[in-house]
Order: C-alpha cells, then sequence, then structure tokens
C-alpha cells in the first residue's frame, strides 16, 4: 500500500524556499559582519552596525521606516473602516464605487508614483494649479523636507485602500444583521451600535488590515524609490532604500546589515502582533 | 422612508462625484498626457489634448531604442507565465499533502509560511547564491526568485480549499487503483480550479508589477521588465513625458484586462483570512 498524500510532495517548494530564501536570510546575518565587495570578504566585527546606528542619513533610515509604516496602517484603518461602512450600506452606485477604489491596488506602483510626482510638481502639477485657482497655496509635495515622507505615506495608502476597504466590506457583511438589530431594539443609537457591536467584531478584519499594511508599510521600497528616491537628500529615506543605496554604492556587506536591520524590525513588530491579534480575535 | 432613499442618492452621488476626483483624475490624466505633444505634454496640465496623438506615441514608445520595450514585454510574459506556473503547481502539492496528512513536517511548514510571509527577502545574499549557481543576471534565475517568493502566501490559500475538498475522493480513487500522483494530478488539481484561477490571477499580477526583483536580479537592458522600462524612461528622457505617460498606460492594459475577466477571483483572493482573520 503507497502512502497517498507522500512527503517528497513538498520537496520541490521546500528546496526553492532553502536555496532562494532561508539560506540568503542566514548567510545575511554573517554577511552583514563583514566588509564585503565582489571580490572579497573581510570580518569586521559589528562594525556596520556600529556605522548604521551612528550616520544620520541612516538614523534617519531607520526612523522613517517606523514612520511610514504606523502612518500608512493607522490611515489604512480608518479609511478603509470608513469607506467600508458607506459601501456596504445600500448606496446608489456602489458596485461602481468599489470597482474604482479597488482598482489602483492591480496597477504598477512605478506607474503610480511616476504619474503622482508630476501630478504634485510644486510650480506646474495638477494638484497645486487647482488650489491656487481655490486661492490656497500648495506646498511642495515632494520636495519639502518636512512632508515628503508623508506625501508618500498618502500616494501609498491611495494606492492600498482597496485591499483594506474590501477586507472591511468582507467582515461587515459576515456580522449577523440580529445583533444590529437587537441592539436597535434595546434603543441603541448608531454611534453606540458602531462603537460597542460594529467596532469589536470586525476585529479580525482590523487585525488582517494593520498586519498587511505593516508588511507592506515597514518593507516599502518601490514607491518611494519611484517619487523621491529618499529625497530630498534623505529625508524621506527608509531601511528598504538604504539598502539598495549602499548596494548600488558597492557596500555590500552595509547594505546586508540594513538588510538585518529590516529583519529585526520587521520581526519584533509582527511576531507578538500577530500573536496578540491572534488572541484578541479568539476572545471575541 | 422617502428621506432614507434621498440620503440614499445624496451620499451617493456625493460619493460618486469625490471618488471620480480622487481615483479617476490621475487616470484620466495618465491618458490625456499619453495622447499630447512632447511640448503640449510638458506643460503638466490637465487638459484635452490639442492634437490627438496617442497612437503616434506608443508607436514612438514601442519602437524606440530597437523595440525595448517590445522585448520588455516579452520578458514581462515569460517571467510571469512560468514562475507562476512552477508557484502554483509547487504551492498546490504543499497545500494538499499538509492539509490531508498530519505529520512533524506540518511545523516546519508553518514556520517556513510566517517567514516567508513577513520577513523581507535579503538582497545581496541572494544575489550571492544565484552568482554561485550562475543564474545572476538570467531571466530563469529572476523566475525561480518570483516564484520562491510567492510560495508562502499560495500555499495558505490551497491548505484552505483543499479541506473543502471530501476525502472521500481520494479513498473512492485509490479503491480504483490510482497512485499517488495520479491522485493528486489528476483527481484533486482540477477539484482545485476556482483557487488555483485566484492564485494565478493574484501572482500574475504581483510578478508583472514588481519592480525590486528586476532592478536587483535582472539589472541592464538587454533583459529588462516592463517595470524597468519604465524606470529607465523616467531617468533618460525628462523633457518626454507624453512617451512617459504612453508607456505607463500600455502597462496598465494588462492588469485592467484582468481585473475586468477575474474581478470576483481577484477580490476572493485578496479577501482570503479577513473573516476567519
Amino acid at each position: 500500500m503507497p502512502n497517498f498524500y507522500p512527503s517528497w510532495f513538498l520537496i520541490p517548494a521546500g528546496v526553492l524556499f532553502l536555496v532562494f530564501f532561508a539560506i540568503p536570510t542566514f548567510a545575511s546575518f554573517y554577511f552583514s559582519l563583514t566588509r564585503w565587495t565582489l571580490f572579497d570578504v573581510e570580518f569586521i566585527g559589528f562594525d556596520n552596525f556600529v556605522q548604521f546606528f551612528a550616520e544620520e542619513q541612516l538614523v534617519t533610515s531607520f526612523v522613517n521606516t517606523f514612520i511610514y509604516g504606523a502612518v500608512t496602517s493607522v490611515a489604512k484603518v480608518v479609511f478603509g473602516m470608513a469607506l467600508g461602512l458607506l459601501l456596504s450600506s445600500q448606496l446608489v452606485g456602489r458596485g461602481y464605487l468599489r470597482s474604482v477604489i479597488f482598482f489602483p491596488v492591480l496597477v504598477s506602483t512605478i506607474g503610480i508614483g511616476l504619474t503622482f510626482k508630476v501630478l504634485l510638481d510644486p510650480f506646474d502639477g495638477v494638484v497645486n494649479a487647482t488650489l491656487s485657482v481655490l486661492g490656497i497655496e500648495g506646498p511642495g509635495w515632494l520636495i519639502d523636507p518636512s512632508i515628503a515622507l508623508l506625501t508618500v505615506a498618502a500616494i501609498d495608502v491611495w494606492k492600498g485602500i482597496g485591499i483594506a476597504t474590501l477586507i472591511y466590506i468582507a467582515g461587515i457583511v459576515a456580522i449577523p444583521q440580529e445583533y444590529v438589530e437587537a441592539a436597535r431594539v434595546d434603543g441603541a443609537g448608531s454611534w453606540a451600535i458602531f462603537r460597542s457591536l460594529t467596532f469589536p467584531l470586525l476585529w479580525p478584519a482590523t487585525g488582517t488590515v494593520i498586519i498587511l499594511s505593516l508588511i507592506g508599510g515597514l518593507r516599502s521600497f518601490d514607491l518611494i524609490w519611484a517619487t523621491t528616491r529618499g529625497g530630498p537628500g534623505f529625508t524621506s529615506d527608509v531601511i528598504g532604500s538604504v539598502i539598495y543605496k549602499q548596494y548600488q554604492a558597492g557596500f555590500y556587506g552595509l547594505s546586508t546589515a540594513g538588510n538585518v536591520v529590516l529583519f529585526v524590525v520587521v520581526s519584533a513588530i509582527m511576531i507578538p502582533l500577530y500573536i496578540f491579534i491572534n488572541r484578541r480575535s479568539v476572545e471575541s | 422612508m422617502k428621506a432614507i432613499a434621498a440620503r440614499r442618492w445624496i451620499v451617493g452621488l456625493l460619493a460618486i462625484v469625490v471618488s471620480a476626483i480622487v481615483f479617476l483624475v490621475p487616470f484620466a490624466f495618465i491618458i490625456l498626457t499619453a495622447a499630447k505633444s512632447a511640448p503640449e505634454a510638458s506643460q503638466l496640465q490637465f487638459s484635452w489634448p490639442t492634437e490627438w496623438m496617442l497612437w503616434e506615441n506608443i508607436a514612438t514608445v514601442l519602437s524606440t531604442r530597437n523595440g525595448l520595450v517590445i522585448r520588455a514585454f516579452v520578458n514581462s510574459a515569460v517571467l510571469t507565465v512560468v514562475s507562476v506556473a512552477v508557484t502554483v503547481v509547487l504551492a498546490a502539492m504543499v497545500g494538499y499533502v499538509v492539509q490531508r496528512r498530519h505529520s512533524r513536517w506540518n511545523q516546519v511548514v508553518n514556520v517556513f509560511i510566517l517567514a516567508g510571509l513577513i520577513v523581507p527577502p535579503a538582497v545581496v545574499p541572494t544575489i550571492w547564491v544565484l552568482q554561485g549557481l550562475g543564474l545572476f543576471k538570467t531571466l530563469p534565475g529572476l523566475i525561480l526568485i518570483e516564484a520562491t517568493f510567492g510560495l508562502a502566501f499560495c500555499i495558505l490559500l490551497f491548505r484552505a480549499f483543499v479541506a473543502t475538498i471530501p476525502r472521500e475522493l481520494d479513498e473512492a480513487a485509490m479503491l480504483d487503483g490510482a497512485g499517488p500522483i495520479r491522485l493528486f494530478f489528476q483527481v484533486i488539481l482540477p477539484l482545485l480550479r476556482p483557487v488555483v484561477v485566484t492564485v494565478i490571477v493574484i501572482q500574475s499580477v504581483a510578478v508583472f508589477n514588481d519592480f525590486a526583483g528586476p532592478l536587483y536580479f535582472l539589472p541592464g537592458d538587454d533583459n529588462a521588465t516592463v517595470q524597468l522600462t519604465l524606470y529607465n524612461f523616467q531617468s533618460q528622457s525628462v523633457n518626454q513625458y507624453n512617451l512617459l505617460f504612453a508607456d505607463i498606460l500600455l502597462i496598465t492594459i494588462p492588469p485592467l484586462v484582468l481585473y475586468i475577466f477575474f474581478n470576483r477571483q481577484i477580490v476572493a483572493g485578496m479577501t482570503s483570512g479577513a473573516v476567519k482573520g
């Protein structure tokens, strides 16, 4: 009698995963401790990490990564939930609205980044031209060091809000209507229903949105590279763009140290969050 | 009742107007700019082209630099089709065995899935591995990379779907004398069709739109993918916004076509996990 669920079915995927993912990840811990060029490797201990937390540019990228991840995931939760509630109510043009909000998710990040770079041009761009007609002087969205990172985060939210909205719609549809009706019979107003019924029952959806946005936000590179390239100066650099810049400059060891820092940041945030969110979901 | 109906209309119409400004204007801007002449496009205005030159611009984009963009489309198509095919078959095999049989390997697979979902790939060490295998700067190398990066998410989808296929089917096939390979490829895989379609569509969009992968692992103009042509276009020809946006338009068409035909599957895949948490 042959085994009908053979373990060797796991082997092809396992080999790919091992060779192209696990080995590079483990190797990165070693290479991050080296001065590494194309031709030779020299062990230098923790110098790369010391440099990472000493140079202002690299520290900025470290802090920006957290800001970017936090801003995009909070915004996606808030707008995603609002749009989800709006689009699961009885509304004219609901199907059209869902399609339009979702479509940017599928469009190339680079294409969207370049489009917004032109739309947000401080002098001739459509956005600031429109604002000036209204008598408002628009800021230098992507060239003002104090707001460039937030502008990129806003574009990120624009592109990704469709997924958050869909996840919330799926969550809202799954809430039994009897609960809402029972609460209404008991005299609860709309706000009370939202606060003590809808919001807690949407916790699994909120957890999914937070996890997805953080995974994307902390690792983000494409959109930043297409819009600001970390500029002006290095004010909108994140760890992802530093990894690329150091790689381009030939500092492979430092680039890999950036990878390890990102690995630690992502794991330190995601693993506790994952456990916390799963526990909350089970309770509610 | 009348008040509620009126509110439905007012809120709905308001939402339609706002969504048109926020979501449709950028896409309209892409099309309009792609249809302008170079000097007119460089004014960056949201206006109707004085002369409609969309086809000329697209033809120019396709023919510049000995058809670089056409070659890039071929490269992207090969990359997407082959890597997605590999991901689908391998992920389905893992999802199936892991769901059907409880062994000590399942824990290992779970750890791999979680790691694959959250851990950012280590870029330069991956290049080092590719170089060791002689696959750096080759299309097959990038195909294997993209296939690997897609595995974790796809295994999750397959595992969840295999759970809905009754085991009695396996047993019936076994009694009829099918071996494990025939059982999987001729009985189970056809039944997985709905989730296979979802996985194919979502993975295709992800691979086709991927920028960091080709940037790191397949640099150079000879075998550029479409995302790289976009990026290079922008660095080289600052004043030819009409051509840049014609290129953006071309690259937006494949996902748009997929969206029109596979709307339901895309939504199903993207929201999986929302309810169960």
